[in-house]
C-alpha cells in the first residue's frame, strides 16, 4: 500500500509540475509584453517591467515563478490592479466549491438510486424511462438545458429565482444543471455494475440462505457495485468543475468559474495562468484522493 | 504396380457435400448483421446521414447566405421566406444552422481523427517495443493525462488566439491523443502474442510493417467505437468553448456559437435558441446511440 501511495503521489506532483511548466512557457510564447504602449516613455516601461520581474532572463523568471508557486504565491492580476490572485481565489472559490459539492452529492445520490431502480426493473418500463432520461442527460449539454429550465421554472412558473446566489432556492437549478451529466453517466454505470453482480455466486448463496430481496440488494449488490462507482468520481469532479464555467455564467453566480471566464474574455493572462494552475492542482489532488481511496477499498488495484 | 490400384479415384458427387450450403459471410457483413439488429443504432445512423446531407446541401436550398444582414427582417419568426427565421442581425437562420453544422462537424470529426491517429501510432510503438520505450511513453502519458483536458484546451486556445477552426483542432489534438494511445497499447500487447505476428517476424518483416500492417488494423474495430463516442464529446467541447467566448469568431457560425448568441435573447425569441439546440442534442444523441450499437457489433468480446 505504501509503495502504491508513494507512486501515486509522485505522479500527481510531477503532473502539477509539468502543468506549471507548460503554462509558464506558453505564456512566454505570446508576442509583445503587457506594458507595450507608445505613449509611455521607454524608461517608465522598463521600470514597470522591472517591477514585475519581467526584465530578467526567461530561465531566471521561471525559477522565481516556480518558487512563488511552491510557496503559494500565485501572482497578481492585470485587470484588478494590485489584487493578489490568492485573494481572488479566497473570495470566490468558496462559492464555486459549495455549488460544486452540492451538485456532486446530488448527482451521486440520484445516479446511484436511479441505477439501482433501473437494474431492479431491467427491461421493464421503469428501466426504459430511466435509461431514456440517462441518454437525454448525456445529449443535453448544460448550455442547452440551463437557459431552458431557467426560463420554465424562473420566468414561466416563477417558482425559483432566475439568478443570484445565497438562498437555498437559488442553489436548486444551478446544482441540478451542473450535476445533470453526472447523474446520467452515474445511472448508466450503476445499472451496469448492479447487473454485473446479479450473476455472482455470492448472490446465489445469499438467495439460497433465504435473504429477503431488499437485503440482497442493499447488503451485497449495492456494496459491491459502489467500488467501481468510486472510479467515476474523478471524472465527475472534473465535469462539475468545468461545468461551473458555464453554469455560473448562465445563473449569474459570483464564483471563481465566472471569474475564469471573464479573465479569458478580457485576456487577463496572469490571472488565466494562475487559475489554470489552481484548477489543475485541485483536480489532480482530487483524482489522487480518489485513486488512494480506490486502492484502500479494492486491494486488487494496488497489487497490480 | 499400376497407379490406379494404389489410389482410388473419388466419386465427384461426394465433393458436392463439402460445398458450403450457406452463403459465406465476411467480417463486415457480420458486423452489419449485428448492428442492424439494434433498431436505435440503425435509426441513429440514418438520422446522422440525413443531418450530414442537410449540412452539405442545406445552405444551397434557399437564396440566402450566412453573413448578409436583412434589416427589414430582424428577429423574424420562422416563415415561408426564412424557414428557421432570422437572428438579431437579420441573418437567415436556416443557412446559418447548416453552415454552423459544417463548422461544428468538421471540427468534431478532424479533432477526433487526428488524436486517434496519433494515439494509435504511439500506442502501437509503445506496445510493440515494450521495455524502456514502453515505460517512458506510458509514464509520460500518465502525467499528461493527469492534466485536466478542458483547462489545457483553454490555455492552448488563449495562447494560439481564438476564433479559428484550425486553432480548435490543434488544441483538441494536443490534448486528446493520450486516451487512444493507452487503449491501442493495451490491445497491441494482446495481439502481439498471437501466432500471425510471430509468423510475420520469422519471415523478416520490419517492426514498421508489423505495427502498421498487422497490429494496428486489428485494433480498428474498437478504435472506430472510440471515435464514434468521442465525436459528440468534441461537439460538446466546441459548444462549451463558444459559450465562454473562445469558439469560432463571427461572422462564421458554429453550433456552439449559435446557441451561445441565442441564449441571451431566449426569452423573446425562443426559436433562435431551440432550433440549433435541437440539432446539437440530436447529433450528440445519435452518435452516442450509434456508438453503443457499433460497440456491440464490432467488439467480438461482447458478442454473446
Amino acid at each position: 500500500m505504501l509503495r502504491y501511495t508513494l507512486k501515486r503521489i509522485g505522479i500527481a506532483l510531477l503532473t502539477i509540475f509539468v502543468l506549471a511548466t507548460i503554462t509558464f512557457f506558453l505564456l512566454k510564447l505570446l508576442p509583445g509584453d503587457p506594458f507595450l504602449n507608445i505613449k509611455v516613455p521607454a524608461a517608465i516601461q522598463e521600470k514597470q517591467m522591472a517591477y514585475y520581474g519581467l526584465d530578467k532572463p526567461v530561465i531566471q523568471q521561471y525559477f522565481i515563478y516556480m518558487k512563488n508557486i511552491a510557496t503559494g504565491n500565485l501572482g497578481t492580476s492585470l485587470k484588478y490592479i494590485g489584487r493578489n490572485v490568492t485573494d481572488i481565489i479566497a473570495d470566490f472559490f468558496p462559492v464555486s466549491a459549495t455549488l460544486g459539492l452540492i451538485a456532486l452529492l446530488f448527482a451521486e445520490l440520484i445516479g446511484i438510486l436511479f441505477g439501482i431502480l433501473s437494474a431492479q426493473y431491467k427491461n421493464r418500463w421503469p428501466d426504459y424511462v430511466l435509461m431514456f432520461f440517462a441518454i437525454l442527460g448525456i445529449a443535453l449539454p448544460s448550455m442547452v438545458i440551463g437557459p431552458l429550465i431557467r426560463y420554465f421554472f424562473g420566468v414561466q412558473l416563477r417558482v425559483l429565482p432566475v439568478s443570484g446566489w445565497g438562498s437555498v432556492e437559488q442553489m436548486i437549478m444551478p446544482a441540478f444543471v451542473l450535476g445533470l451529466a453526472t447523474i446520467a453517466s452515474n445511472t448508466r454505470l450503476m445499472r451496469a455494475c448492479m447487473l454485473a453482480t446479479t450473476t455472482q455466486d455470492y448472490i446465489k448463496t445469499a438467495q439460497a440462505k433465504g435473504l429477503k430481496p431488499v437485503q440482497i440488494v442493499v447488503r451485497h449488490e449495492l456494496k459491491n457495485s459502489l467500488v467501481p462507482m468510486l472510479a467515476g468520481i474523478g471524472p465527475a469532479i472534473a465535469s462539475v468543475m468545468m461545468g461551473s464555467f458555464v453554469v455560473e455564467k448562465i445563473f449569474v453566480i459570483p464564483g471563481l468559474g465566472k471569474h475564469f471566464v471573464s479573465a479569458v474574455t478580457t485576456l487577463d493572462y496572469p490571472l488565466i495562468m494562475s487559475l489554470t494552475i489552481f484548477y489543475g492542482t485541485i483536480l489532480v489532488t482530487m483524482n489522487l484522493l480518489v485513486d488512494l481511496l480506490y486502492g484502500v477499498v479494492d486491494p486488487r488495484i494496488r497489487l497490480e | 504396380m499400376d497407379r490406379n490400384q494404389l489410389y482410388e479415384s473419388l466419386n465427384p458427387d461426394l465433393l458436392q457435400t463439402e460445398e458450403m450450403v450457406r452463403p459465406q459471410t465476411t467480417y463486415l457483413k457480420d458486423v452489419w448483421r449485428t448492428f442492424k439488429k439494434r433498431k436505435t443504432a440503425l435509426v441513429s445512423a440514418i438520422i446522422l446521414v440525413l443531418l450530414v446531407l442537410l449540412v452539405l446541401f442545406g445552405p444551397m436550398m434557399n437564396p440566402y447566405n450566412y453573413y448578409s444582414n436583412d434589416y427589414t427582417a430582424i428577429n423574424s419568426a420562422p416563415s415561408a421566406q426564412h424557414w428557421f427565421g432570422t437572428d438579431t442581425l437579420g441573418r437567415d437562420l436556416w443557412t446559418r444552422v447548416w453552415v454552423g453544422g459544417r463548422v461544428s462537424l468538421l471540427i468534431a470529426i478532424l479533432a477526433t481523427l487526428f488524436p486517434f491517429a496519433i494515439g494509435m501510432v504511439m500506442g502501437g510503438i509503445s506496445g510493440y517495443f515494450g521495455g524502456k520505450v514502453d515505460m517512458i511513453m506510458m509514464r509520460t502519458i500518465d502525467i499528461l493525462m493527469g492534466i485536466p483536458t478542458m483547462i489545457y484546451n483553454i490555455l492552448l486556445i488563449v495562447v494560439m488566439g481564438s476564433g479559428n477552426i484550425s486553432t480548435l483542432i490543434i488544441a483538441f489534438t494536443l490534448t486528446g491523443w493520450m486516451g487512444s494511445a493507452r487503449s491501442a497499447r493495451g490491445m497491441v500487447l494482446q495481439i502481439k502474442a498471437r501466432e500471425f505476428v510471430m509468423a510475420s517476424e520469422t519471415l523478416g518483416a520490419s517492426p514498421v510493417r508489423i505495427i502498421f500492417r498487422h497490429l494496428l488494423p486489428n485494433t480498428m474495430g474498437i478504435m472506430v467505437v472510440g471515435i464514434t463516442l468521442t465525436i459528440p464529446m468534441i461537439i460538446f467541447a466546441e459548444a462549451f468553448l463558444s459559450f465562454i467566448g473562445l469558439g469560432i469568431a463571427p461572422p462564421n457560425p458554429s453550433w456552439g456559437q449559435l446557441i451561445s448568441n441565442a441564449a441571451d435573447v431566449f426569452k423573446n425569441y425562443p426559436y433562435q435558441f431551440i432550433i440549433p439546440c435541437s440539432f446539437v442534442s440530436l447529433t450528440m444523441l445519435c452518435f452516442n446511440l450509434m456508438g453503443d450499437g457499433l460497440r456491440d457489433a464490432l467488439d467480438p468480446k461482447l458478442r454473446a
